[in-house]
């Protein structure tokens, strides 16, 4: 695919949202109906009619905005990821990331007493260094994305085990006063003054705002598209593909850690275990929010729209009392089902 | 003149590479000495106990057997990470024929295993080769599907001891004329190594993995079955991790829902990656992998007899895999520059 097909691509989304387009009206409701995000808008309608019909229970407004909170982590993790696969690479660590943040935080914390100011302010520099670490293997190694996150994804979690062991921060045999401080435990519970709108949905809206701008209204969020679609044409084109890549790692590392963070503060404890298996969530939510696996194509609005998506089909399992790993089964054949749709609709459009 | 000299550097740059590529080889054994010197140093007799041989002996056989299907999962430039759910599927329903048709004949029970793990592997393989899905997307998915499908047809219960034969379990106990040094299922992963090793050697599939890793579209215009070899090698790869499935409930005479195989897919890729397969597709030998396996085992009891607690473990392959991967492209980049001539 060459960069003009990208940029006649992208005007083609953009024209779609926001500008009247040419041509005849047929066409122009075949091109908003073949894009992929609009196959996820469908189906978010389609889960929250099903779940109404399941369970009085999910059409409960409360109910299903403290739901999400319980998987913002997700969300957060998938906004940095949808900056990944656009660029044709993969982040396999974002789960041990958040586990091994969340775990040193705790042992700043707790076992070298520091104060819990000084303790956040480590933990983004670990996360920001963690990302980058990936980055710089793979820019300046040269080695795939692939393998460099699949060894890191065992090496993070595997140092935040070394470092909590099979216990958690606090330990479970330490009297029950030795805890995280009041403030910062229990972000999910903090709301929107007289409203029932929890704080980490607002966190999450703000940085998929922030985020989307980026992506979609910056130079460099055209630069990640270049990349995605062609590195070496990109890097003619005189993109700095390589600093490129290393930001959009170390971001990736940055909002892990921020879901280590609110992970630690939502169950106001550290383990290594947090958010074992997470990446498939968190990939699965990019994928089915119609970003191209192969890179070049993808909106933060589609990411965000399957994050829905996502917590809908796990709330309304969650009422129907759906076993956690069948669960885990359904959210892995929605990744394959999500990568099929895609490539059948790329057919279409092409 | 000038071509005389041509060839010469040419002769003399492919002279670098042949070492080069020899050393491969000989850096896991060169590393595998160092592991033992250095537990050695603070157990002298580490090697003398014949309960450490036979815990890296008994380590091996699972680990290799799915290593030869990674490895060459790994050559066609694809990934495999559903290998431990697949191991874990074909366990525990043999596990339950055994327990619940008492009597079952164990090598019909082998066989269905093999059977069932090449299924799974099949529908991985039609749906990467032919629905063109990328590999770890595709693995990744029914990594968790078939985890999930372990959990419903076991109804979350573990396969217990008393309802695996002890024929089956004196697999791991027992070896041929009598020595227990070199238990039946340790003869089971040399045999798997020698077909993979004659399978990639000398036959035309064997040949066309490479070929695919070595560069897709080439293999195509020269008549490759590009599609058919991505199927089988993921077919491969399942049946053997079957086949892994029937040895674990033999090595450790239970098979549980949630505990089998999780996360084995990250120590076999260690193994594998070690063994100086190339991340990029395309080359990759049966010597190297089986060493890689003999590696990571006795790293594994070394740390066990050191006394180093068992949550290192993880980290330990992290690391060794990052390490594989990073010391194989800087020996890579050097070759590259030495047969250039830059």
């Amino acid at each position: 695919m060459s960069i003009d097909e990208t940029r006649s691509q992208s005007t083609m989304v953009d024209s779609s949202l926001d500008q009247p387009m040419e041509g005849p009206k047929k066409k122009r409701i075949m091109n908003v109906v073949v894009q992929p995000e609009f196959i996820t808008v469908i189906l978010l309608i389609l889960a929250f009619i099903g779940g109404s019909i399941i369970s009085p229970y999910f059409l409960d407004l409360d109910f299903l905005l403290n739901y999400t909170s319980l998987f913002i982590e997700v969300g957060i993790m998938a906004l940095g990821m949808t900056f990944i696969i656009i660029s044709a690479n993969i982040d396999l660590s974002v789960a041990s990331t958040l586990a091994l943040v969340g775990a040193v935080a705790g042992v700043l914390f707790f076992d070298l007493s520091m104060p819990m100011g000084i303790t956040i302010v480590l933990a983004f520099l670990l996360s920001a260094a963690l990302g980058s670490f990936n980055g710089l293997l793979i820019t300046r190694m040269k080695l795939p994305a692939l393998a460099v996150t699949l060894a890191t994804l065992a090496l993070y979690r595997g140092a935040a085990q070394v470092l909590v062991g099979d216990d958690s921060r606090p330990k479970l045999a330490w009297s029950r006063d030795i805890v995280f401080p009041d403030w910062f435990v229990g972000i999910h519970r903090v709301y929107i003054p007289g409203t029932s709108i929890p704080l980490p949905l607002v966190l999450f809206v703000i940085l998929a705002i922030v985020l989307g701008i980026l992506l979609h209204k910056t130079t460099f969020g055209r630069w990640v598209y270049a990349i995605g679609t062609n590195e070496e044409a990109a890097r003619y084109a005189g993109v700095p593909t390589q600093r490129v890549k290393l930001a959009i790692f170390t971001m990736m590392g940055l909002l892990s850690g921020l879901a280590g963070l609110i992970m630690v503060s939502r169950l106001s404890v550290a383990r290594y275990d947090h958010a074992r298996g997470w990446e498939l969530d968190v990939i699965t939510a990019v994928v089915l929010g119609g970003t191209d696996i192969y890179g070049g194509r993808g909106t933060i609005f589609g990411t965000v729209a399957a994050f829905l998506l996502i917590i809908f089909l796990r709330t309304g399992m969650g009422v129907a009392n759906v076993k956690a790993e069948s669960q885990l089964a359904v959210i892995g054949t929605l990744l394959i089902v999500a990568i099929l749709v895609s490539n059948l609709t790329k057919r279409i459009r092409t | 003149m000038a071509t005389t000299s041509d060839t010469l550097q040419r002769q003399r740059s492919s002279d670098i590479a042949v070492r080069l590529a020899r050393f491969r080889e000989l850096g896991i054994v060169v590393f595998l000495i160092a592991v033992l010197g250095m537990t050695i140093a603070f157990q002298p007799d580490f090697l003398l106990k014949p309960i450490n041989i036979r815990s890296i002996l008994l380590w091996i056989p699972l680990l290799t057997v799915v290593a030869m299907g990674e490895m060459m999962v790994i050559i066609t430039r694809g990934i495999d990470v559903s290998i431990g759910s697949m191991l874990a599927f074909a366990g525990i329903v043999v596990g339950m024929i055994f327990r619940d048709v008492p009597g079952f004949n164990i090598y019909l029970g082998a066989l269905i295993g093999i059977l069932l793990g090449a299924l799974l592997g099949a529908v991985n393989g039609g749906l990467i080769a032919w629905l063109k899905i990328p590999p770890i997307i595709t693995t990744l998915g029914t990594l968790s599907v078939y985890r999930g499908l372990v959990f419903i047809v076991s109804e979350g219960r573990q396969i217990d001891p008393n309802h695996v034969p002890t024929a089956l379990i004196r697999w791991s106990q027992r070896g041929p004329f009598g020595i227990q040094w070199v238990p039946y299922v340790v003869l089971i992963a040399v045999v798997v190594a020698f077909l993979a090793y004659a399978f990639l050697r000398y036959t035309k599939g064997g040949r066309s993995i490479y070929a695919i890793g070595g560069n897709p579209e080439a293999a195509r215009l020269r008549g490759v079955p590009v599609e058919t070899t991505t199927f089988s090698v993921y077919l491969i790869t399942g049946a053997l991790c079957g086949l892994a499935g029937i040895l674990y409930a033999s090595r450790f005479g239970f098979v549980n829902p949630g505990e089998t195989g999780v996360g084995f897919e990250l120590t076999v890729i260690a193994a594998v990656v070690v063994g100086g397969t190339n991340v990029f597709g395309g080359s990759g030998s049966v010597l190297g992998v089986f060493l890689g396996c003999l590696l990571l085992g006795t790293i594994n009891v070394a740390l066990a007899v050191l006394g180093v607690a068992s949550t290192w473990q993880l980290a330990v392959y992290g690391f060794v895999i990052l390490l594989a991967v990073t010391v194989d492209a800087v020996i890579r980049r050097e070759l590259r520059r030495a047969t250039t001539g830059e």
